[in-house]
């Protein structure tokens, strides 16, 4: 990639013909996988990733069991063929890291208090990646958790904001992300108006930073929306499904 | 590192005493511990600095050395932070494969000094494609009484502060080492200074037992310019827009403090 490309034309485009304060196209869905107890899929942009939970089940190794509350797994993992160099896949530290603040995101949305001496585990598995895929990680694994029937202060959006070219922009892809100047990944909770992830990395002016963040979680209130009609989509299916059984 | 037990009444007492604007050790909410930094302790290392924050204390020492650049970064050098929770240093620690803390910790040194851009990695390319040089940060935690990320942070930078690397002349593919070092040219001074949010307060460089009691671990990095490099929030509480871009304010501020402390040291 030379370095003198351009991220954003004179008409504030960028590279996929967003604005600047454009999400990527989505795609949710929920109850994708058979086995898992809860499932859901995303595609964001070329991010495609899959969310499955199991639990709450009993815990093993046994002496990770806590008496009053439930522990919650995270494993965020890249398919080997999920970027342009294969992956090892081995989890890396990054993944390590990753794992960890999902986790921690996740914690506070989920009563945990309600099954002690359980675990619930969740899988985040990606297919493709295109910057972005911690966001879109939480987002999945926030539905995956609902389809689980597992009880939740609040369903968890999350979504980027960053700088390239000069200009704060919301969701990054990969080039954005790699070439440009800043990323500032967030996890929010809409009712709640709780940050439950934060993370950055770049440069940024304290002016620069407060506008990403608002950028951010404005980006977040609109994934909160299509989380929501991506929920009841599947049971409308049913439904319809039900009503076209009872009509034959 | 949840599992070391303080009893409720002590937490209450941490909490109640925080939400009325003190700290059990008498500190103010944004004071830190008293911190000591000595760099070039360790004569067969690169660079090295032991950084005392109260009674935490850390030790980092670099090695350079001379590697294959990464494929997708063919014409820099390479910057490694790793990180050791040394046995000797917590009740809590074990030998063995670095655990998550241990992980995140590297990954948020590193990247206070990666984004940054306190070593300028291209200048540290011999034959391009081919040879580079390899920073390797070691960070060893020899004593933890809480606010790792700082200690560790500034200890990086203590000891790159005093780092030195060879001289050197390229014969055709070789690379000859000749005697004599020059400094590891510094371009910023990355600090990070981390919050613990506590009843809903936020208290800057949080003790073991604060940790213990806090809800969410917030870590902001600033370069020279007052330019913010990195962030990480840890721990599953929750922190509102408000309380994230105060304690941007704050670390700024403090950050201002410890640079000036390295500085001199």
């Amino acid at each position: 990639m030379p370095k003198d490309v351009k991220l954003v034309n004179q008409k504030g485009v960028r590279t996929d013909g967003r604005k600047l304060n454009e999400l990527r196209p989505f795609k949710l869905e929920v109850g994708v996988l058979h086995n898992a107890d809860g499932s859901a899929y995303i595609e964001q942009g070329k991010n495609k990733i899959l969310a499955a939970i199991y639990g709450p089940r009993e815990v093993h190794p046994r002496h990770l069991a806590l008496p009053d509350r439930a522990i919650l797994r995270c494993r965020y993992h890249m398919a080997p063929f999920s970027v342009e160099e294969r992956k090892s896949p081995a989890p890396s530290r990054r993944e390590v890291e990753l794992s960890k603040v999902i986790r921690e995101a996740l914690e506070s949305a989920i009563f945990l208090e309600k099954f002690p001496r359980t675990s619930i585990d969740l899988f985040i598995e990606v297919l493709q990646a295109d910057g972005g895929t911690r966001c879109a990680g939480v987002t999945v694994a926030s539905l995956a958790l609902a389809d689980a029937g597992i009880p939740m202060r609040d369903l968890v959006a999350a979504c980027a904001a960053g700088k390239a070219d000069g200009h704060l922009m919301l969701d990054l892809n990969d080039i954005e992300d790699k070439e440009g100047e800043a990323d500032v990944p967030i996890a929010y909770m809409p009712n709640f108006d709780a940050v439950v992830l934060l993370q950055m990395d770049g440069q940024l002016t304290i002016d620069e930073f407060k506008e990403a963040i608002d950028l951010a979680l404005d980006g977040c209130r609109q994934i909160y929306v299509l989380q929501k009609e991506a929920l009841k989509a599947k049971y409308i299916a049913i439904k319809e499904e039900a009503e076209e059984v009872e009509g034959e | 590192m949840t599992s070391r037990i303080i009893s409720r009444i002590r937490q209450k007492q941490i909490a109640q005493l925080i939400a009325s604007g003190k700290r059990l050790d008498g500190r103010g909410l944004t004071d830190y511990r008293p911190i000591q930094i000595e760099t070039g302790i360790i004569g067969k290392a690169e660079g090295s600095a032991r950084v005392r924050l109260g009674k935490t204390e850390v030790m980092v020492g670099i090695k350079i050395g001379i590697g294959e650049p990464f494929s997708d970064r063919p014409d820099d050098g390479v910057l490694t932070v790793n990180s050791e929770f040394v046995p000797l240093a917590s009740p809590e620690f074990e030998a063995g494969p670095p655990g998550e803390d241990s992980v995140e910790l590297a990954r948020v040194v590193d990247r206070g000094i990666r984004e940054s851009k306190a070593i300028d990695l291209e200048n540290l390319c011999i034959i391009p494609r081919k040879k580079v040089f390899v920073v390797f940060v070691d960070v060893y935690v020899l004593n933890h009484d809480g606010n790792l990320i700082d200690a560790s942070a500034l200890s990086a930078l203590g000891a790159l502060t005093n780092a030195k690397i060879f001289k050197y002349e390229v014969k055709g593919e070789e690379v000859e080492i000749k005697p004599g070092l020059v400094e590891l040219p510094l371009a910023n001074f990355p600090i990070a200074v981390t919050f613990a949010d506590i009843s809903g307060k936020l208290v800057v460089d949080p003790w073991l037992d604060e940790e213990e009691v806090m809800d969410a671990r917030l870590t902001m990095t600033f370069g020279k310019a007052g330019k913010l490099c990195a962030i990480q929030k840890g721990g599953a509480g929750t922190l509102s827009p408000q309380q994230i871009i105060e304690a941007a304010d704050i670390a700024r501020e403090k950050a201002e403090e410890l640079r000036k402390l390295v500085a001199e040291s």
